[in-house]
This record gives C-alpha cells, structure tokens and sequence, in this order.
C-alpha cells in the first residue's frame, strides 16, 4: 500500500477517534440527546475498507454508523451538527446518529434496524449491474445482524445475480450484551460464505494490512463481475453499546487488554518502524484532526435548531 | 381506447414505460418465464431480457430490500410481490426503511420504488392470501396508497407511479384482473394521485368505496335507483393523497354517507374517511356515517364463511337505506 493510502487511512482513524471523543464528551454534557453507538476501537476497518472505495461506490452502514460515514466522505461538521439535531446537519435534525446517509458520495446510509442495510447495499449492487458500470457496493454489518435473515436472503440474492457486493460483517465480539457464542452458530462468521457459494475470509480487524489484502481482493472480483465475497473481520468494541450501557457482560480486564491492541496505535507503529512516515508528519495529521473536530464542535454548538413548521418537510418528494 | 383486462392494462403499461426508460426494471417471484401468477408481467421477458425482467429467490426481506438499494442509486425497480401478503414478510424494508428514508435523511435522497401486486378474497386462497392491509400502508407516513378498481385506473395511476419519485404500494385486486374495459391508447395517458373518482353522481347519499367493491357499490346504486334512491358513488382511487375535497364536496351535497370495503373494519381506512367527514363536513350530516368491512376474522376458506365475513351488496343496500332512514 502506498504511503498517501496509509497516511489517509490513519486520517480517517483519527478522525473518527476524535469525533466520537467529543460525540461522547457532548453527550455526557447534555448536549446530545438519543443514543450514540461508538465505533471506537474498530476505526480500522471503515478506514481501511472505504480507502479502496470510489465516490461512486456504495456502502451502507449500521446503527453504529459514524465511522463508516467519515470514511466515505462525511464532513465532521454538519455530522456532528446531525448528532445535536441540528437545522445543518446532514439530515437537517431529521436522522440523528443513527441515519447519517450522502448519496453524493454512495453513502446510502446508516440504518437503526440491524441488518435493514444489507439488503439496501444489494440494491445499490443490482443497479450499478443494470447500468454496467464497475461500481461495487460494501455493506458494513455487525456480528449481531449476521443472524438476521436478511444477512442470509442477502447473500444468497447476491450470489445468485453475482451482484458487486462486498459483506463485512464487523464482529465486535457482543450484540449489545450477548456474547457471539450465545447467539451465533459458528467461530467465524466468514463460514457461512460456503453457504452461498462465495469466497469467505477472516481477518484481524485491529491490522489495516490484514484488511486491505482481504478487501482488495474482493473487489477487484467484484468489479470484474465474478460476485460477491463476505469478510469477518474480528474486531472489539471499547465502549457499551450505547454510552449508557453498564457493560455487566465484561471485565475491565477484558476491556483493557483490546485496548493494548489499538487499531490507531498499530498503524502508527507501522509507519514509524518501517519508516514510512515521521512522527513530524503524524503529528501534523493529530493536530488537523483536533483542529477540525473543533471546528465541527464550534459550528455544531453554534449552528441553529430546525424550524418546528418545518417538521412536516421531506416526507415526500414533491413531484 | 382499447378494450383490455385489468391484468392486460397493468401489462402494457409496464411495457411502455420500460421502452420509455431503461432505469424500470421489474423483478419478483415467478414474474419472468412465467410471467406473473396473475399475467401481469406476460412477455416482458421475451422483450427486455432477464436484467430487466428479473426472477426472485423467494426471499422477500432481501428483494423489496434491493429495490429500495436501486432505487437510492438510480433506478426506477418495480417490485411485485406475489400476494400483497407477503409485505409482512418484508415489512422492515417497506416500513422501517422505504417509508422513512427520504425523511430521515433529511430530503437528501429519492426513492421512485413501485411495490405492486394483488390482494382480497374471492378465490379460495384463505386467511394468509385473502387479506387486504393497505390501512396499514396509509397509517405509517412516506408512502403513497393506491388502489384501482377498473382496468383504466390500473393503467392510468400506474403509469403515475412509475413517473412518481417516492415510494408507492400499488394494490391490485386479484378478483378484478379478469375485468374488461376501455384503456385509452395515449402512451402518456396518466391519472393524478389523490383525485377521486365520482363513479356516479346521486343527491341522496354518497358511498365511497375502494377496489372491488368500487363496481359492487355502482351495482347497488344502480338498483336503488330504481326505488328511487339517488346514491352518488366514489372512488378514491388513491388513499395516500386523499380527495378530501371531493369526499367532502359529496357529502355536503347528500348528508349521508355509507364507506365500504373489504378491508377488516376495525381499524380500517373507513374508520379514517369517516373521521375525515366528521371533522370536516359534521354540520352537514343528517344521519351518521356508516362503515362497512369485514369482520374481525382471519379471511376463511370456505366461500360461504369467506362471504360471511366481507360486506354484500345486500350490506351496502341496507347500509344506505339506513343512512336514510328508509
């Protein structure tokens, strides 16, 4: 991988890590209403997989969704406006957290049902077949929704049509509180891809090489019309599921030790080790994020509330 | 005009505006080779080809899912379910997900997804394959709710939907599609959601009436006219938009009004239009409104039980007669 790829990618590691820092610390401060789900501790795998992707490549993204969104282009500013309900926001206070979507730049959108996405992300597939253009479409879903039944129509619709999807299934380990090993009939998730007929892989969800290997792959085989590929990857969630969660399925010692193995840190040691980048040039990338999460954080705080007579608009579009 | 079933009127117009614009593709279970349980897709693969005319696992969550996909990303899908039963099937990415997207994402996205197929009674299929659910379409917000009742209806409001840019439940009668009529030929001949249809016009009382029962209640009045009864008779056509204007106008006109479909009443969309009349047109009423619809019942098997649930004639005719007190 490139220099200018790895550097992005941390980018956008970054930050995902600060927005959702200060997601949580607006939260905790009253200033955010509803439940924010954090990505923190699995940013690898957003980053890592939307660096492969175009503009006009699709993704569809989960409940815990703002990773995915800045990694496909989401500007931190009126996402973060989103969260506050904010009249700027992406969805004009509309969605909140959980239904960030730019179709612009092939976010077809965040989604609070689990597994409601996926089917959505085959959709985005089938059209991009019809045009015959070589856009792919990647549905990010977690652990949890690889048992709901549209994980499973899903991939069997995309194999059948050798639809350009590719399924990433980011097992953070618990669906909401149940262990996977309560709820899931298989070690690994990227087992049942044999179900379907398609190449299964996975990986380390923490190691941004890992990733890309896996993912290039699936789409150069998505692009070249030979299908869909479902990819594990194995990963951990630092906070609750939400940021009221008492988190009483776990040991602080749990918690701790999946925090030695951070996403962040890795790809940092890579770079400095193998001398790809310099702690100058890292740090200059730190302090852009800061900057910008509080510029997001300004313009959030300072950007006004929707409209109450506007609570009507958009239900329809107006033909 | 052309004289064409209802099945044959749907047909064609999907024909037409495939030819119109390539972003409509249909796809569902058995529509391709087959062409639809019911016809309505019948040699629309030998002209389109399999892309465009696409057979579905019997996976409904995961089609009706993918036509909301394509439909964000361009496309114009027509998705048929082969009873309209089956939405429950899907009912996450009709409801939860197609009702509410352009919502909550702020406006910033366009769904033209067509989710059409049949429903009701009438053939034996029981309770899992009889029903009629489309109050349960009006009652959650982002969809529209359309329901022909005469082969020019079905061609002139699908057309609408399929040049309509927001998510629409299409509901076919599968009673109706052996039903012949006059289509106008005009390949851009297209009837407005949310106009009414004054199917007859009457002084006395107004029935309004969706669907099957569209026909039943034009029998009715009919007869009643000879006993010297006027009934005005209308067809929303459409429930999401309503006419409120011209549902109200009649009964302002009449006094009176009987609603009646075959949908269950409790709950139904007659409770609404009721609503609808008490609210806006109360002053005028001279007897209260009348709803008839099929009891709370699953649908049954047998056609005597099946006939015993759902409003007769003889219900609309007496439903009149009592609204005036005859």
């Amino acid at each position: 991988m490139d220099k200018e790829r790895l550097l992005w990618i941390y980018r956008k590691m970054q930050e995902i890590r600060k927005f959702e820092e200060k997601a949580l610390e607006l939260f905790e401060a009253d200033k955010l209403r509803g439940s924010v789900h954090l990505y923190i501790g699995e940013e690898a795998i957003a980053a890592t997989v939307c660096s492969l992707l175009k503009d006009t490549d699709y993704i569809t993204s989960t409940h815990r969704g703002h990773g995915h969104c800045i990694a496909k282009g989401a500007e931190l500013a009126p996402a973060l406006a989103e969260l506050m309900g904010k009249a700027t926001g992406y969805c004009q206070g509309r969605g909140g957290s959980m239904h960030i979507a730019d179709v612009t730049k092939g976010n077809l959108g965040a989604n609070a049902i689990v597994g409601g996405g996926i089917p959505i992300a085959v959709g985005g597939a089938l059209a991009a077949k019809l045009r015959g253009t070589d856009q792919v479409a990647v549905s990010f879903f977690g652990d949890g929704a690889s048992n709901e039944g549209t994980a499973h129509e899903s991939m069997n619709l995309a194999s059948v049509w050798k639809l350009p999807v590719i399924f990433i299934c980011e097992n953070n380990g618990f669906g909401i509180s149940t262990p996977v090993k309560q709820s899931t009939s298989v070690e690994d998730i990227s087992v049942r891809s044999a179900a379907y007929d398609m190449p299964g892989y996975t990986v380390d969800g923490n190691d941004v090489l890992a990733i890309n290997e896996v993912v290039t792959k699936a789409i150069e085989r998505a692009r070249k019309g030979e299908g869909p590929t479902l990819i594990e990857c194995k990963t951990y969630r630092w906070l609750g599921h939400w940021t009221g969660d008492p988190q009483v399925y776990r040991t602080k010692e749990e918690v701790d030790a999946w925090k030695e193995k951070c996403p962040i840190k890795r790809l940092r040691n890579h770079l400095l080790e193998n001398k790809i980048s310099t702690e100058e040039e890292i740090q200059k990338i730190d302090e852009e994020v800061i900057a910008a999460v509080e510029y997001a954080e300004k313009f959030a705080l300072e950007s006004p509330e929707p409209d109450p007579s506007t609570a009507m608009d958009y239900v329809f579009y107006e033909n | 005009m052309s004289r064409k079933s209802y099945a044959i009127a749907i047909r064609d117009v999907l024909a037409e505006e495939m030819r119109r614009d390539d972003r409509v593709f249909v796809m569902g279970e058995d529509i391709a080779e087959q062409g639809g349980i019911y016809g309505c897709t019948r040699g629309l693969l030998e002209e389109f080809g399999p892309d465009r005319v696409r057979n579905t696992p019997i996976s409904e969550a995961a089609f009706v899912g993918a036509g909301v996909g394509a439909a964000l990303a361009g496309m114009r899908p027509v998705v048929e379910l082969m009873y309209m039963d089956f939405a429950f099937v899907a009912a996450d990415q009709i409801l939860n997900q197609a009702a509410k997207i352009r919502y909550m994402y702020g406006g910033k996205a366009t769904l033209p997804l067509v989710i059409r197929g049949q429903q009701g009674v009438g053939r034996g299929n029981a309770a899992t394959h009889s029903q009629s659910i489309e109050a349960i379409f009006m009652h959650i917000p982002g969809l529209k709710v359309v329901m022909p009742s005469t082969p020019a209806d079905a061609a002139g409001l699908l057309r609408t939907a399929l040049r309509d840019n927001n998510p629409i439940m299409f509901f076919e009668h599968k009673i109706l599609y052996n039903t012949k009529g006059e289509v106008p030929d005009d390949p851009d001949f297209m009837i407005p959601f949310g106009k009414a249809n004054i199917v007859k016009e009457g002084k006395d009382a107004t029935v309004i009436a969706t669907s099957q029962y569209v026909g039943r209640a034009e029998k009715v009045a009919k007869q009643l006219e000879k006993e010297g009864i006027s009934v005005e008779v209308i067809d929303p056509r459409t429930l999401v938009p309503f006419d409120t204007e011209t549902v109200v106008n009649s009964v302002k006109k009449t006094g009176r009004a009987v609603v009646v479909h075959e949908a269950h009443k409790c709950g139904g969309v007659g409770a609404e239009i009721a609503s609808i009349i008490m609210e806006e047109a109360f002053n005028y009423l001279d007897a209260p409104v009348i709803r008839l619809g099929a009891k709370s019942c699953p649908l049954p098997f047998n056609l005597g039980l099946e006939n015993a649930v759902v409003p007769q004639e003889d219900d609309i005719e007496k439903a009149v007669k009592s609204v005036l007190y005859k």
